[in-house]
């Protein structure tokens, strides 16, 4: 998730957070709190390039799979927990989702809409996996494996009693633009939920 | 035999030594009578004297961690890839104090030392010790040397165990602590393999009750076979596979073949235990590996980690290594676990590579990286 993403969550962020990032990235989140929110945060990466930075950066971090369960991270033990545009490449989203749920107070999520009318048309009108600036990767070897749209999300929370405190989903052109505003299925670009049970 | 010495190295080095004339009261009960401590500095200590580095040695190691102790030494001191200028631990912006242990037998007071109130080696009578001994007569060395806080204090395997402990007993003192392939206590498995090192220093028959050098005499034999055990443990099946396969050393195994076979594998885990006997304290090394057994991080604790570490004030890095058995990446999450549920900072990379256990001591791309970028933070801290 791009900086300026980061910057349109950060209403949902309480001052003194204890947050807990997962697929931190370089830690541009949690380094965006400790500046902004005074909040300690930490990080959860695989990538070593990902976790040398974070540590570079003096943002806590720790590296482990999220595929292999947050087990180890006590209930409530964080105020937040967030996870920006990492959930399509989980192996089971909805446990991962469940798991933050448990571990956080708050839950905020981010993920790409596969229901862009972008990806709508590709599919559409070439009969094939959407390939894009957005999405670059073939079907056959891409870390996104669980793409999903707003609407699923919105069934998915549904289902699962998952309450949706907040929801802001982006344009193309990474604002929340009126068209993205009034057919966020069909508009949106980028999901952010702020959601709880 | 470096003429001179690599741009990168702390160069020659002169150990010194510290005295302590006040007796001190051990873990155990008993009192040692005064005591001397041998060590090492790299670096400088900075006008506020807050640069200071503790580096904690682990079972066989002592006070020479980096540089030379002449132009004819043909290898630095054991963590040279780690400490020099421009390395993980840069003693351009450090000032590093390495020092030998009470108990060790390189020149700090320990079992081949006289004991003042019978005028012959301690030996067997040397008082049995814990990590908290060492932290303790750390910190009087410290005081000595005019340090109030480290910036941070940092060790492998049983020396991480001693960093770990700084932070709890000392929270104040310690800003960073630096736990790479160590453990909150040993594993049943761990024990075991200490025991059956013990048991061959104990069965030799050179080793007379620890009244060897009384004897005139050392375990040489038993000190070897302790540390072939322990050297196996500290290697991984790959990397040993790798290193020497089923290459023979000596002889061969065709057919009608009568010569003596040796395994290179063999002959390697001969010559180490051999060199060891000849540098290292049997007494010493039993010393040693029974503190890394009684070592419980949490047994004053409530034998909760968590309730431990919270009374820690200092940041923390973990560090283990993928092959590493004897000091498994498992037991490393379980320090960073608990770190996490005691609210304290932390950062943990599982670190690749062949070398098992020995891994800390070895340069690792990665894991220079890692604690470069760490310690880079810790040296910007500095005031």
């Amino acid at each position: 998730m791009r900086r300026v993403d980061l910057a349109l969550i950060m209403p949902w962020i309480a001052h003194g957070a204890r947050v807990l990032d997962l697929g931190c990235g370089d830690g541009d989140l949690l380094g965006m709190l400790r500046l902004q929110r005074d909040a300690e945060g930490l990080g959860v990466d695989i990538d070593h390039e990902h976790i040398l930075n974070c540590v570079a950066a003096g943002i806590p971090v720790i590296e482990q799979d999220l595929n292999e369960g947050l087990g180890n991270f006590g209930s409530g033990s964080f105020d937040l927990v967030v996870m920006t545009n990492a959930l399509q490449t989980l192996r089971y989203p909805h446990h991962v989702l469940d798991e933050m749920l448990r571990i956080g107070r708050e839950v905020i999520v981010t993920f790409p809409n596969f229901g862009h009318w972008s990806c709508r048309l590709h599919l559409a009108l070439q009969g094939r996996m959407p390939v894009s600036k957005f999405m670059p990767y073939t079907w056959y070897d891409t870390p996104n494996i669980h793409f999903c749209t707003v609407r699923d999300f919105d069934i998915l929370c549904a289902e699962r009693n998952i309450r949706v405190l907040d929801r802001l989903v982006l344009g193309a052109d990474h604002t929340r633009n009126a068209l993205a505003s009034r057919w966020p299925n069909l508009f949106g670009t980028t999901a952010a939920y702020h959601i709880a049970r | 035999m470096p003429a001179t010495f690599p741009a990168d190295s702390v160069g020659l080095v002169t150990p010194r030594l510290q005295r302590f004339d006040a007796p001190v009261t051990l873990s155990c009960g008993r009192e040692l009578p005064g005591f001397e401590l041998v060590y090492e500095t790299y670096g400088e200590l900075n006008a506020a004297g807050s640069n200071a580095v503790l580096i904690c040695h682990a079972l066989s190691g002592h006070h020479h961690a980096a540089g030379y102790h002449s132009e004819d030494d043909r290898k630095p001191g054991w963590w040279d890839h780690y400490i020099g200028p421009g390395k993980p631990i840069d003693t351009r912006r450090f000032f590093v104090v390495s020092l030998n242990n009470i108990g060790g037998c390189h020149g700090s007071t320990g079992p081949t030392s006289i004991n003042p109130a019978t005028g012959i080696p301690w030996g067997p009578d040397f008082p049995s010790l814990r990590a908290r001994d060492w932290v303790l007569t750390q910190r009087m060395l410290m005081k000595a040397l005019g340090i109030e806080v480290w910036a941070a204090v940092i060790g492998g395997s049983l020396g991480g165990m001693q960093a770990m402990r700084w932070a709890l007993l000392y929270p104040d003192e310690v800003r960073h602590c630096v736990v790479i392939a160590s453990a909150m206590k040993l594993t049943a498995q761990n024990i075991a393999f200490n025991e059956a090192a013990r048991q061959a220093i104990v069965s030799d028959p050179n080793f007379h009750g620890g009244r060897y050098l009384e004897h005139d005499t050392l375990p040489r034999r038993g000190l070897a076979l302790a540390r072939m055990i322990g050297h196996i443990t500290y290697l991984s099946e790959g990397g040993m596979r790798d290193r020497f396969g089923r290459a023979l050393k000596a002889g061969d195994l065709t057919l009608g073949s009568d010569a003596a076979v040796e395994f290179q594998v063999e002959s390697y885990l001969r010559y180490q235990g051999d060199v060891f006997a000849t540098r290292f304290d049997a007494n010493t090394y039993l010393l040693m590996t029974k503190a890394l057994d009684y070592f419980d991080l949490a047994r004053d604790y409530g034998d909760d980690p968590v309730a431990a570490f919270a009374h820690a004030r200092a940041r923390f890095l973990v560090i283990s290594f993928t092959t590493d058995w004897r000091f498994a990446p498992a037991r490393s999450r379980e320090i960073v676990n608990a770190l996490i549920a005691a609210g304290r900072a932390v950062s943990y990379a599982e670190i690749e590579s062949e070398h098992g256990h020995d891994a800390f001591l070895v340069p690792i791309p990665r894991y220079q990286a890692l604690l470069s970028a760490y310690m880079q933070r810790v040296a910007e801290e500095c005031p």
